[in-house]
């Protein structure tokens, strides 16, 4: 497999790392915009509308001027899309009551504009923490409003989460991942309701160690969760491989039934009455093993891959 | 007893069979138009997940939810408007189930499904009313009674609405208790007591009664008294969650969220 005589032409998935552009050494906003086609994005209630959260500064706490949530209206792929981005530099990518409302009302009128015949997508870039603890209560009334929000969008139009990293979807915003029609994941992704640490004061070094890296990869990392069927593409960390994902994840449409419709399935992984001691099992529920270096979506990232597959970058 | 399973049972007119132990699902009489579903997450001592056995929504609770309030959508599936029954949810829950295995089969996903449901029930125009009883904390808050159309609290010392439980809001934020709880006097989404989240404009009623603990039937006649006004306030309100910008306390506390509501809808286009 890592035959060092095999020259990089041979294997295009390598090539592709050596001319990556990193989609996580972004920030939110160049993240929103580069996800969209270049030169459409423009930006809502952007930080020179200067609306802060009220609750922080009386906390000792420094608010910033989008509260780290930033909403960029373009094209994807030629079509009308919104991109709702987390900034996990403040607060660790907290939800509050400001880029709660945001997220929330840009959801709104997107699905405003689905239902007036003017279709629009929307993507959401998930590097959060969750509720933002310091506004309390309004922080978890606002990711409440989120959901609602994205459930009246998706029912007209994709809504695609992506997880790329390094801080990953926790919190009450694990559930929006849970609601989105697609979720993307890059190997540096990581997705999950309650982080190691957390479960480790709550409940002991010895239901999660959250000093064992390894454990928490095989628990919430990207890989770990498209290979057992909870996200859709696990793409490198590039920016037009996430790009390409997102598009096809939207020119995918709206399924008959999503993820958190399927109870079905949701029951079937589970194999409850066995006292607690339940682990995936693999086989048995058509899930394809978390693909080796070189195979699927790793040279599904290499530039020459997408163009025979038609999609644009 | 816990208070979820006590107003269950002083609410309750018929119980129904459930898949999970945890999941407790009545028909409730409350006096006038359909029979309200009622649903309740109870403790359960016999629970297969450790993590869940102290009335947590995890894997089990989120799908038995979901599965409950999908049944009540199935059954008045081309109702007219006004004979979609209510479904009150009994909240007290302690938080989402904090443990490994239910990181390993996500979590996130189960309860996302019973989040789905319930709002999916709202739209398709069944009033969903939350009756806070006890704790409403975190991600148990979020999968059971934060989607409904309506949040009614009981007036009490030990009615707790919070992002996540004391001890751990302190440690994560970095403070100690006294710190928090003296923060909590100037900023009231902090806050632990019940009246003052009442102020923050999602609050559509609190109910003083006399034994929180083992309601009295007093106490369920007043409980059933504003379920009663909260269906019908439900039934002429929107069916998304706009009415919790609304109210007068919202457009006082929640004016950050009003501004930039409305910036960005001045500028869409």
């Amino acid at each position: 497999m890592s035959d060092p005589s095999v020259s990089a032409a041979e294997r295009p998935e390598l090539e592709a790392l050596w001319h990556r552009h990193s989609f996580l050494e972004l920030d939110a906003r160049a993240r929103a915009f580069c996800v969209l086609d270049e030169g459409t994005g423009s930006e809502y209630c952007g930080p020179f509308d200067r609306i802060e959260s009220p609750w922080l500064e009386p906390q000792g706490l420094v608010p910033q001027a989008d509260d780290g949530v930033v909403v960029v209206k373009g094209l994807l792929a030629g079509e009308p899309c919104v991109v709702i981005g987390v900034e996990g530099a403040f607060q660790g990518g907290s939800i509050g009551e400001v880029s709660g409302a945001k997220a929330t009302c840009a959801l709104q009128l997107a699905a405003r504009d689905a239902r007036a015949g003017r279709p629009i997508s929307a993507v959401l870039l998930l590097e959060t923490g969750g509720v933002r603890l310091q506004e309390g209560t309004l922080g978890l009334n606002a990711v409440a409003e989120i959901l609602s929000a994205l459930l009246e969008l998706r029912s007209m139009r994709p809504v695609i989460g992506v997880a790329a990293g390094p801080l990953g979807s926790y919190g009450g915003m694990s559930i929006v991942a849970g609601l989105c029609t697609r979720m993307v994941l890059t190997h540096e992704g990581r997705l999950g309701f309650n982080g190691a640490q957390v479960i480790e004061s709550e409940a002991g070094v010895a239901e999660f160690d959250s000093s064992d890296r390894a454990l928490i990869w095989s628990v919430n990392g990207g890989a770990q969760r498209y290979a057992t069927g909870l996200a859709d593409a696990l793409v490198l960390d590039d920016v037009p491989a996430v790009r390409r994902a997102v598009i096809t994840a939207v020119a995918a449409g709206v399924p008959e039934h999503h993820r958190s419709e399927e109870l079905g399935v949701l029951a079937a992984r589970l194999s409850a009455g066995d006292g607690g001691q339940a682990r995936f099992s693999l086989t048995g529920l058509g899930i394809p093993p978390a693909p080796g270096p070189g195979q699927g979506p790793l040279a599904d990232s290499h530039p020459g891959a997408a163009q025979q597959r038609g999609a644009q970058s | 007893m816990s208070r979820s399973q006590a107003w269950f049972d002083a609410l309750s007119t018929q119980e129904l069979p459930s898949r999970y132990r945890s999941v407790a699902i009545a028909d409730s009489d409350l006096g006038s138009g359909p029979a309200a579903r009622l649903l309740a997450v109870v403790p359960d001592p016999g629970n297969v997940y450790p993590r869940a056995r102290r009335g947590e929504v995890g894997l089990l609770e989120g799908i038995g939810l979901a599965h409950a309030v999908g049944e009540v959508i199935e059954l008045d599936r081309g109702l007219a408007d006004d004979q979609h029954r209510p479904i009150v949810a009994v909240v007290d829950v302690p938080s989402q189930a904090y443990g490994r295995l239910e990181e390993q089969f996500g979590e996130y996903l189960y309860i996302a499904a019973a989040v789905d449901a319930y709002a999916t029930a709202r739209v398709a125009g069944h009033p969903v009313i939350a009756l806070v009883v006890g704790s409403a904390i975190s991600g148990g808050f979020l999968a059971h009674g934060l989607q409904a159309s309506q949040i009614l609290a009981l007036d009490d010392d030990k009615t707790e609405i919070q992002a996540i439980h004391k001890p751990a809001a302190a440690r994560i934020t970095l403070r100690t208790i006294a710190e928090l709880d003296e923060l909590a006097k100037i900023v009231t989404p902090l806050s632990f007591d019940v009246r003052a989240w009442a102020t923050l404009g999602y609050c559509d009623g609190l109910l003083k009664v006399s034994n929180a603990d083992q309601p009295t039937s007093a106490d369920a006649d007043l409980a059933r008294e504003a379920l009663r006004d909260a269906i019908a306030r439900a039934r002429q309100g929107p069916r998304d969650l706009t009415n919790r910008l609304q109210s007068p306390q919202a457009r006082h506390a929640r004016q950050a969220s009003l501004q930039a509501r409305q910036r960005l809808t001045e500028q869409w286009h």
